[in-house]
């Protein structure tokens, strides 16, 4: 395959998507320190990077380059798995509205403006705040916040299908509700369900690291790239490295998925 | 238009509900007795006993929504446990920082999406098109109190004297409405970008473009005419997302805004305070989008008749 047909959104989005997954999953080989240890002589202090330490070190005389490669681990799981939530509430409600149609449909989209008039950044930090911050409630509220524009895109899109004469040919044979969706709605909506999946990943991400940076995020000593930012803003002056690397971080991982889900994206329309 | 109107109107309400009911939910999942909250911890259980009387927490949960909604919709959000003020001062107290920085982020990243927007149209399928693309991905992959943390370090280290935090006139607004806008910039300027080329194909520019109009004019006169008002419906719902970012901008920054009252009132479970906050915040947005949504029946009467069928 020549070089030129790689050379695409979604190419460049999926390989940066890959490099991220490789170094979450072989952190341990890749990171050159232990992220939770004082390896630097400057403790105390933040340490300015360096041939030893490429990306400095922070004031616990932790290398920031081993915390940011195992940061990839935990936000990776929760972005991923958070747009597991995601999907599964809104392709649900997408597919129930779509399908049914009639007071099923009304209700369950009213139900989606009401949340859609919701800061959903305001929302999820007033639910892990009482829930108290843990993997499963930061997974879980980022689900239950983030899947309102899922839900629309999968309904219009099932209201489309379930007028198409394949699924009105099976329904005219009998065949049960259950079976239309699964059998011959679904698989045709699946496209539109990974494009989408993909563009949220960002959002799960983004909401991830914005709910660490307010101290709302998976708890010490976990190394997480939003909280380092966030421990990152009082050395601002004195140690500008400790925030931009962490951020560079989260500025990656997320353009990779927008870049594969807006490749995807653009080339569905076409 | 007055029964689109009406039913706009209604429709509003109904989502306003709504959310009173969700705010309702997320007061009664916290942990925190609001008795023990008022009286503090070493009151006896007589006290805290009256207290719930008086509060109306010993009543059935629907009258206590009731009561609660009663008293939002006439303005009362109760008093904050913290600071032991009105809800709706302290809201309204806040609110002019807040106004002036989404007013202020708004208009920026509408400026610089029309534009980015417009350039990659009129350029379509060249170098520059191409280039304002991952341009614009970029700005909408950025997090914001990153790139507020950016500015921030940027600025202290090249111009000594610019004010990096809080709200004092003109020049400290600069940084936080920029961190904000760049986000909604990249997006509008997608947005623009496709219905300007769907306008573009229409039978009316080739008309325009058959007149012998120059291609500046067909542009701004013609497809550009008909291609922002979907833009306006979609910055009238990205309110709730410019809210969201408006949080973490007020925090970054300082800034005494609505944001870092919410936040601050979540930190502390500050239970009427987060109530109030939620609830306003859904309360402009869907009176933004009920004003938008007018704004566009009223310059489109396709949409307005469209309703009525």
């Amino acid at each position: 395959m020549s070089a030129r047909r790689w050379l695409t959104l979604e190419g460049v989005g999926a390989t940066m998507v890959a490099s991220l997954f490789v170094i979450a999953i072989f952190a341990p080989l890749l990171a050159p320190h232990d992220p939770t240890r004082a390896v630097a002589p400057t403790f105390g202090d933040p340490g300015a990077p360096s041939l030893a330490f490429p990306m400095g070190t922070d004031e616990l005389g932790r290398d920031v380059l081993s915390r940011i490669i195992y940061g990839a681990r935990i936000s990776l799981t929760v972005g991923v798995a958070a747009m597991a939530v995601t999907m599964t509430i809104g392709v649900a409600i997408g597919l129930c509205s779509g399908f049914f149609g009639g007071a099923t449909d009304f209700l369950l989209m009213r139900f989606t403006d009401v949340m859609l008039s919701l800061p959903a950044l305001l929302l999820a930090m007033a639910l892990v705040a009482v829930l108290r911050p843990s993997l499963f409630t930061i997974l879980l509220v980022i689900g239950l916040v983030s899947w309102t524009q899922i839900a629309r895109v999968v309904r219009a899109e099932t209201l489309t299908m379930s007028k198409r004469d394949f699924v009105l040919g099976a329904r005219a044979l009998g065949a049960p509700s259950g079976q239309l969706i699964a059998r011959h709605i679904l698989p045709n909506v699946l496209p539109i369900i990974i494009v989408m999946a993909a563009l949220g990943t960002s959002g799960t991400l983004l909401l991830d690291a914005a709910l660490s940076f307010l101290g709302l995020g998976v708890p010490p000593p976990t190394p997480s790239w939003g909280r380092m930012i966030e421990e990152a803003t009082i050395y601002f002056r004195t140690a500008p490295w400790l925030a931009t690397f962490p951020g560079l971080a989260i500025f990656y991982a997320v353009l990779g998925f927008n870049l594969l889900g807006y490749g995807f994206l653009r080339r569905r329309s076409q | 238009m007055l029964g689109y109107l009406a039913r706009r109107i209604v429709f509003g309400a109904a989502v306003l509900v709504g959310t009173s009911l969700i705010t309702f939910v997320i007061a009664f999942v916290v942990p925190a007795d609001p008795a023990v909250a008022l009286a503090g911890a070493k009151a006896d259980p007589q006290t805290l006993a009256s207290i719930r009387r008086e509060m109306g927490l010993d009543r059935p949960l629907y009258v206590q929504y009731a009561r609660y909604f009663n008293r939002a919709i006439h303005g009362d959000l109760g008093r904050s446990y913290i600071r032991r003020e009105n809800v709706t001062q302290l809201i309204a107290d806040r609110l002019p920082a807040t106004a002036v920085l989404a007013a202020a982020a708004m208009a920026l990243s509408l400026m610089l999406g029309i534009a980015m927007g417009a350039i990659a149209a009129a350029y379509r399928g060249r170098a520059i098109d191409n280039a304002l693309l991952i341009f614009s991905l970029a700005m909408v992959s950025l997090p914001v109190f990153w790139l507020g943390t950016m500015l921030l370090i940027a600025v202290a280290l090249l111009i000594r004297s610019f004010p990096l935090g809080g709200y004092s006139g003109a020049e400290s607004l600069i940084l936080p409405a920029l961190t904000l806008a760049l986000g909604s910039a990249g997006y509008y300027s997608r947005v623009l970008h496709t219905s300007l080329i769907e306008a573009l194909d229409q039978d009316y520019v080739r008309t325009a473009r058959g007149k012998g109009l120059s291609n500046s004019r067909v542009m701004l006169r013609h497809a550009m005419a008909n291609a922002l008002l979907p833009l306006v419906t979609l910055a009238g719902l990205d309110l709730a997302g410019l809210l969201s970012g408006v949080v973490l901008t007020e925090t970054v920054f300082n800034w005494p805004g609505i944001g870092r009252l919410a936040s601050e009132a979540i930190f502390n479970l500050d239970i009427p305070l987060i109530m109030g906050t939620v609830l306003f915040s859904a309360f402009l947005i869907v009176l933004i989008n009920l004003l938008v949504d007018l704004l566009y029946a009223w310059l489109d009467p396709r949409i307005r008749l469209a309703d009525a069928e």
